[in-house]
């Protein structure tokens, strides 16, 4: 039971998951983040089997900061998605299987272009520019059909984002709470989505809001290293 | 005799020794030199690199590496040696980040560096790492700048201020000599590239510096700035020479007027051509009293 979306614009990218966990039908806590920042410019929105997806998500961070720390920069979002994908693949090749799906987003620095990358447990990839996963695929992906066009800005984007939230709240009959978060050419920003106008919070905040904010964000690059 | 004791590794000579690990040790002091300096709120590394070749790209040769936001280690011996090291290391420090969340402290990584490090000096079909590293950095939720040494043997220990690879001894020595307690930053730079000129002859543009001011705050200096520094300490070392010079010459005024006392027995007279000598400068008063008093004498 649970929802997440992925929403490119322009110049970022909307990574939005719902907050619930629980088992069956019974849910255990509804606070819980399921969006993990990855790197200054890249995060991931997972869902799955409870357990796994921590374990996964986990191990997908520290092997991020791994390369960042061996190589001096961040791998790109393509590099990163390609990497995932293959665990997945992997994975369930293997004798104990991860069953996580997962949306990755971030923004190549390098050529300021947003990415959204839509994966699941059997290890498919798939580069969107919209997506969700879980329950909310049945209710919001006309709605993005529909309302979604090439280069929105960050105001529209969140209205599309909004809109989506809004079909799930009509047409499921589970109640969700929506955890968002905005990658941009300045690194990984909280979106407070329930609030009538979430860009005017975010905008009136600092680049650090997004520690602040319990949302991890990896220390700023590194510039010592042995490449030799 | 001796000679088939240094062919396995794992073979102790009948004396006790380990011959592959000490001439691991010896490739440690060819090595270029290395220093660390643990100041009050801060702690510094400095080494001396090489200079690049004509048509090389500078940036690609590194001595000094960060294992993690919080840990930087700098080494001497082996480059190639102290690249897979430093890997391994790197390793660890997410590793265990991912299984208790936690950072790595700065004793535990270096004891778990020095541990691979002993490993492959008892192993067999392996040689040991050519190399000694210096481990610098904050623990987790602490303030306390630290710094750890480890050597190719596997032995790793705390230090205030420490020197590996080529002519180790002479700087430590000068930095047993020089150490204070609870140096600032611009006073442990100082002291670090003052011990570093020791062996490096030619001065700044061989010399890094890095700076670790808490958690997670690393700086590597400039060139321009480590000139700065360098010209400052030239010019206190040019100005300790000049008090040097004038109280030799004070001195020798103070001998020729002794020569002179003897004749006329008037002890007043006898400072006065050693202060006419110092050319009038402040500290020239005291310089001049010894030689005042061996006159009168």
């Amino acid at each position: 039971m649970e929802c997440s979306f992925g929403i490119t614009g322009k110049d970022y990218v909307l990574l939005c998951s719902d907050t619930s966990a629980g088992r069956s039908i019974v849910r255990m806590k509804s606070d819980e983040n399921k969006i993990k920042s990855l790197g200054p410019h890249l995060a991931m929105a997972y869902g799955g089997e409870p357990g796994d997806t921590n374990n996964f998500a986990e191990y997908v961070e520290r092997n991020m900061r791994l390369y960042h720390i061996r190589n001096n920069y961040p791998l790109l979002p393509g590099p990163a998605s390609a990497w995932i994908r293959r665990t997945l693949a992997e994975s369930i090749r293997s004798r104990s299987p991860y069953s996580v799906n997962l949306l990755l987003g971030g923004f190549d620095t390098t050529t300021s272009k947003p990415h959204l990358y839509w994966i699941d447990y059997l290890g498919t990839k798939a580069v969107v520019p919209y997506a969700a996963h879980g329950m909310g695929v049945y209710v919001s992906l006309s709605t993005m059909d529909k309302w979604w066009f090439d280069g929105m800005d960050k105001k529209e984007g969140i209205e599309v984002l909004k809109k989506c939230i809004d079909e799930v709240q009509k047409r499921l009959t589970i109640r969700f709470n929506f955890n968002c978060i905005l990658i941009d050419a300045d690194g990984t920003h909280t979106i407070n989505i329930e609030s009538e106008d979430p860009l005017a919070d975010f905008e009136s905040k600092t680049g650090s809001a997004a520690q602040q904010e319990g949302i991890e964000v990896p220390q700023p690059p590194i510039d010592v290293g042995v490449t030799a | 005799m001796s000679r088939s004791y240094d062919r396995a590794l794992t073979v102790f000579s009948p004396d006790g020794h380990l011959f592959q690990v000490e001439y691991a040790l010896e490739a440690v002091r060819r090595g270029t030199c290395a220093v660390g300096v643990r100041g009050g709120s801060c702690v510094v590394l400095g080494v001396e690199k090489k200079s690049a070749l004509q048509l090389q790209d500078p940036r690609t040769v590194r001595k000094v590496a960060m294992l993690d936001d919080h840990v930087c280690v700098a080494f001497a011996g082996l480059t190639a040696d102290g690249r897979i090291l430093i890997d391994k290391a790197r390793v660890e420090c997410q590793s265990h980040r991912l299984t208790v969340e936690d950072p790595v402290s700065i004793e535990y990584i270096t004891k778990h560096i020095a541990g691979i490090q002993q490993k492959y000096t008892q192993s067999g079909g392996v040689r040991p790492f050519g190399i000694s590293t210096l481990v610098v950095g904050f623990d987790p939720n602490d303030t306390i700048p630290r710094l750890y040494q480890t050597e190719p043997s596997g032995i790793y220990s705390a230090w205030k201020a420490c020197a590996i690879g080529r002519a180790s001894k002479t700087v430590r020595e000068f930095l047993e000599k020089n150490y204070t307690e609870e140096l600032s930053r611009e006073e442990a730079i100082k002291l670090t590239v003052k011990s570093l000129l020791e062996v490096v002859q030619t001065g700044a543009k061989n010399i890094e510096i890095s700076v670790m001011e808490r958690y997670g705050v690393i700086t590597n200096l400039e060139q321009s700035e480590i000139e700065k520094i360098v010209a400052g300490i030239d010019a206190e070392k040019e100005a300790e020479a000049e008090r040097k010079r004038q109280r030799l010459a004070a001195t020798q005024a103070g001998q020729a007027s002794m020569a002179m006392g003897s004749q006329a027995p008037s002890g007043a007279q006898t400072p006065a051509p050693g202060a006419g000598a110092g050319g009038g400068e402040h500290g020239e008063g005291h310089a001049t009293v010894p030689g005042g008093e061996s006159g009168i004498q």
